[in-house]
């Protein structure tokens, strides 16, 4: 299963198992769609949409199918009636490069400024945008802080005052292996100090979550893989997961 | 000469010019008829096909008609001078399937050029040519160039192609039968299309060994014209050599039921390299190479220089080991078919197949490596790894003393490779779409490709070929107002260059060897052993064995791109590679192996434990005749199973079990699983499927009937993985995926969007997109091996035998063997493997 075959078949709501987390004394919960919605603070976390993927491809010569946007479009617009969030927060990266916003297909457009009508929107900075998203309303900031916690791109290294930290960038991805059979999933990654998101674009690869590159981010001891299923959630400890 | 072939003249041998009269009459020889019949249908501007067996004489065959007219060409501009400084083209070119091939070539025609004093440059130019000497060879070409597939697409593709190739006289193509098959034949075919624009009057020589189908090569090495019968170049054959001795492994071991391993036969595998003086040990895939090489040196007791060779080596591993090899200085070398093809090195007295040869034409080639003396006979011994194999190696000899030969069709061009060639050359210069449309016709493989077909394929090219136009501003290749096609920067020629050809090989990591064991993959330097797939790499955590190069290694882990290991030690490796045959059983391969099991008379060749075997199948069940297909059923465990023997190969059999189940659910046979190995297919569920026969609830002939490759087939190859997995290939070739980025070298997990990923995404938007065209068709041809299938199908159709047995047949053994086995496994599992296989063999044979 990949993100596009999950836009295409979109689970109905009352199918749906989540997982309820605590990330530094708030709750959240966790939505197999690849969302975290913080229920105190009427607030829908997205990470790396990666939008315009295609798009962005192309002008460099790879010509993708031109069809991930309105799939990664599809989903969040799954997640926002599931929810009806008062506050989206989009954590980065939220289209694949610069010229992605300015170049967006009007039909696009449009769709995103429908969602975005009657709540408030962040728009974080992101490596791959770090700019506003031209021609787009809504917020653009590089680190957004609230209900305890600090919503910013890329984790600050190292695990000292992190505490309450989101954050997206890494797209974390974890394996599991039974019976000679692996499974490997985008998932949600926290100790319950700090929070890593998983990519929410239709587009997006994975890293896995014994990559070098999440080194030092967590006690290891308490991190746990909560591993987006087609319904549910399934949260596995992070020493049960297969490099 | 004892190897004249009847159409060609005597006494010819005064029609060489001087050097080269001279310098055979030095050396006591004299050209060989077929040589000087090549020379003379050269000279007269005709292309020609050479089948030769290994060794007589074809290599240098082919260069004499180039060396001969450079020589006299350079004489006439300046009596007794050397080289003329003018700048001029190339003259020659040759290609060759392998690198390692290009560079022996060149080894062997330096001593009659220089002996000769021939004022003739010879280079080779190969992935592995530096930089620096690839942009000299455009400036400054020489007159002979030595060259793979992948060179000529990268040259034609240049801007320099119009003066490297305007005085092309003559093409080479060594191995023709080898490098004709596959995309990377299509890409050559277009390729020497493109040759001929730049030097219409160029002469094509093919080198081959015996094929079924010579007529095939023939036309191929000819431009076509569409709808006219096929051109075909003149043909010249020389009958074959000495036959070689070939023989089984005679052993007194027992050989095992099932297993590629062939671990019963080192002693006398070992007592073999001892008796000879060089043997060349073949395998048919990496892992049985490094087990075998482990094997033998467990047991090499007089420390003979054993050597390994594989693809997977590190490059300057695979050199040394070539060196003393062609030194005389190593007793045996195990390989895989890295090795393989008419390559020249030392002085080989035995080659070993170990494991079954698979298709006949492979083990011609593979025994044509020892002696390359053609007048004495080659000698080979077949090892096979198991029962089934036993009778295959069998078969397999009988062919190659038949001289029977089965090469895969030529096929006809895929959409990927033209996309690929159509922007290569954009990149060359501009074009018409009409006059590249009737450039890429003449080719053989594209002679029938409609126009229709060519404007989607550039349409693809051009802007991805999407009903939905937003990439119109981002095109590739755009017409301008002339009408000709253009790249849109410069940026699309560099991306091209970087990602072309049509092999596309597993994500790989570097294997680095650390002298740290246990410290993680935090640490640095160490020796590079060579390459291993990602996805063996994945199997693996951190304490894991595994073999490589000869040596258990430790995985430490990944970093970046680096696969990390320390020493492991002596004992035996934890982690078992999958050991299978890379290639199914050929067609023909197949059909010996079912007459021989239809006619008892015919056992008297194979070994007594064999010939016991199949008495008591033939005692406790029964032997398919010829034409007929055999199913059994029987019950084991708490399971029913199904058995049944087409001998169709691995890949027919995977797409018969798929296809089967989908019936027999629908039947309400709840069926829970298959599996397929190259000579048999088992299906196993929780009703008694023979039964059902039998009340008339289940019916063979509609089970069996062809229909299913209709809607059972379609529906099941949406879902299949197999079809993503070409689809993968099939949009690298294309240039839908790029391989690799200007300054950006990625292995395949890195590789953001996923080709699954835009695979489902274009089968949901625009199922008819080009790409799923092609994905489709080499799926059917290739790993879903459906046109096998459906010949299968209509042959067995009332020919269909039921057997219901009580238990498992002696037949089935080999196949219930195979069921459960998985990749990764401890000791323990092991253990329990082996008691499983004991009961089954015991009730059996009881």
């Amino acid at each position: 299963m990949n993100r596009a075959s999950a836009a295409q078949a979109v689970i109905a709501d009352d199918m749906i198992s989540t997982a309820e987390i605590d990330i530094n004394g708030t709750a959240a919960i966790c939505d197999p769609i690849g969302a975290l919605y913080l229920p105190d603070s009427r607030t829908l976390v997205v990470s790396d949409l990666h939008l315009e993927t295609g798009a962005a491809y192309a002008r460099r010569g790879m010509l993708l199918p031109p069809y991930d946007t309105g799939l990664t479009l599809k989903l969040l617009q799954v997640a926002l009636d599931r929810y009806r969030p008062a506050c989206v927060v989009s954590l980065g990266d939220s289209f694949h490069d610069r010229h992605g916003a300015g170049a967006l297909p009007g039909e696009s457009l449009a769709q995103i400024g429908s969602m975005m009508r009657g709540r408030d929107w962040y728009w974080i900075a992101g490596n791959h945008d770090p700019d506003h998203p031209a021609g787009l309303a809504g917020d653009c900031v590089n680190a957004l802080l609230f209900d305890g916690l600090c919503f910013r791109h890329e984790p600050l290294g190292g695990t000292a005052d992190t505490a309450g930290e989101v954050a997206g960038h890494l797209h974390p991805a974890a394996r599991v292996v039974r019976r000679g059979k692996g499974v490997r999933r985008p998932c949600f990654a926290s100790d319950g100090l700090r929070l890593i998101m998983p990519a929410f674009g239709v587009t997006t690869g994975g890293l896995n979550l014994r990559n070098a590159a999440f080194q030092g981010l967590f006690h290891k001891s308490q991190l746990t893989a909560h591993l987006l299923g087609r319904e549910r959630i399934y949260s596995v400890p992070f020493d049960r997961l297969i490099a | 000469m004892n190897n004249d072939s009847a159409d060609i003249g005597e006494n010819a041998g005064s029609s060489l010019p001087e050097p080269f009269s001279g310098w055979f009459s030095g050396r006591g020889w004299e050209p060989r008829p077929h040589q000087l019949a090549l020379l003379q249908k050269a000279q007269s501007g005709l292309s020609s096909l050479l089948i030769a067996p290994t060794g007589a004489g074809k290599t240098l065959a082919g260069f004499l008609p180039s060396l001969i007219d450079i020589t006299l060409k350079e004489e006439k501009r300046r009596p007794g001078a050397a080289r003329s400084s003018a700048r001029r083209g190339i003259h020659t070119l040759y290609v060759s399937p392998l690198k390692a091939l290009a560079i022996d070539i060149e080894r062997n025609l330096a001593n009659p050029v220089a002996d000769m004093a021939l004022p003739v440059r010879i280079e080779t130019r190969t992935g592995d040519t530096p930089s620096s000497k690839r942009q000299r060879q455009k400036r400054d070409p020489p007159d002979i160039l030595l060259t793979t597939p992948e060179q000529i697409a990268l040259l034609i593709a240049s801007r320099e192609a119009g003066l490297l190739f305007g005085d092309l006289k003559f093409v080479i193509f060594d191995e023709l039968h080898s490098l004709v098959t596959s995309k990377r034949g299509h890409l050559l075919s277009l390729g020497l299309a493109r040759l001929r624009r730049h030097s219409p009057g160029l002469r094509t020589i093919g080198l081959s060994a015996t094929v079924a189908e010579p007529e095939a090569l023939q036309a191929w090495l000819m431009p076509q014209v569409a709808q006219d019968a096929p051109v075909l170049a003149e043909r010249i054959v020389i009958a074959g050599g000495a036959k070689p001795e070939i023989t089984i492994l005679r052993t007194d071991e027992r050989v095992p039921w099932s297993g590629h391993s062939a671990r019963y036969a080192m002693a006398d595998v070992y007592q073999a390299i001892r008796e000879h003086q060089t043997t060349l040990l073949f395998v048919n895939t990496r892992s049985q190479a490094e087990l075998l090489f482990r094997e033998l040196w467990r047991i090499n007791e007089d420390d003979l220089p054993i050597a390994l060779h594989h693809g997977s080596l590190d490059a300057s591993q695979r050199r040394k080991v070539e060196a003393a090899m062609a030194g005389n200085k190593l007793r045996a070398v195990v390989a895989t078919s890295t090795l393989d093809l008419g390559i020249d090195w030392g002085d080989v007295d035995l080659v070993v197949h170990v494991g079954a040869p698979k298709g006949a034409s492979r083990l011609a080639q593979r025994i044509g490596r020892s002696n390359h003396r053609m007048d004495e006979p080659s000698r080979a011994i077949l090892v096979p790894a198991n029962r089934f194999e036993v009778m295959e190696c069998q078969a397999a000899l009988d062919a190659n003393y038949l001289g029977a030969q089965d090469t895969p069709p030529v096929g006809d061009g895929t959409y990927d490779v033209l996309a690929q060639h159509i922007l290569g050359m954009a990149c060359a210069e501009p074009f018409t779409a009409d006059a590249l449309f009737t450039e890429v016709t003449t080719a053989e493989p594209y002679r029938s490709l409609g126009r229709d077909q060519f404007d989607r394929v550039l349409d693809f090219v051009a802007t991805g070929g999407y009903a939905l136009k937003t990439y119109d501003r981002y095109a590739r290749i755009r017409v301008t107002k002339d009408g000709t096609w253009r790249v849109s920067n410069p940026r699309i020629a560099q991306q091209y260059r970087l990602n072309i050809g049509t092999i596309i090989e597993a994500p790989e990591l570097k294997i680095r060897l650390t002298k740290h064991s246990g410290r993680g993959v935090n640490v640095r330097g160490g020796p590079v052993l060579g390459k291993i797939e990602e996805s063996f790499v994945e199997m693996m955590s951190p304490g894991d064995t595994f073999l490589f190069a000869g040596r258990v290694l430790r995985f430490e882990g990944i970093r970046e791109n680096e696969c990390i290991v320390s020493k492991g030690g002596t004992g035996s490796p934890k982690i078992p590679a999958y050991a299978g045959g890379k290639f199914p059983l050929s067609t023909y391969l197949a059909d010996q192996v079912r007459s021989m099991l239809a006619d008892p008379g015919s056992w008297q060749a194979l070994p007594d434990q064999v010939r016991e075997w199949l008495e008591i199948q033939r005692r406790k069940s029964v032997l398919p005749k010829q034409g007929e297909l055999l199913i059994e059923t029987f019950p084991n465990a708490d399971r029913f199973y199904m058995m049944m023997y087409p001998f169709e190969g691995r890949l027919a059999h995977q797409t018969l079990g798929m296809l089967l189940t989908r019936r027999l659910e629908r039947a309400r046979a709840r069926p829970l699983g298959f599996v397929a190995t190259d000579y048999a297919m088992s299906v196993w569920g929780l009703r008694d499927m023979g039964l059902m026969i039998e009340r008339g609830e289940l019916s063979l002939a509609e089970l069996f009937d062809e229909d299913m490759l209709g809607d059972d087939l379609e529906a099941w190859l949406a879902e299949s993985w197999m079809l993503k997995r070409t689809f993968r290939n099939c949009a690298m070739i294309a240039g839908l995926i790029e391989r690799r980025y200007p300054g950006q070298e990625k292995t395949g997990r890195q590789i953001t969007v996923s080709a699954d990923l835009i695979y489902d995404v274009l089968r949901s938007h625009e199922p008819d997109h080009i790409l799923l065209q092609a994905t489709r068709t080499d799926a059917a041809a290739g790993l879903l091996d459906i046109r096998r299938l459906a010949d299968m199908l209509s042959r067995i159709k009332g020919r269909i035998i039921l057997n219901r047995l009580d238990q498992i047949s002696p037949l089935a053994v080999p196949v219930m063997l195979e069921i459960g086995k998985e990749p990764v496994s401890g000791e323990a599992h092991d253990d329990i493997l082996a008691e499983a296989a004991d009961e089954i063999i015991a009730e059996a044979m009881g």
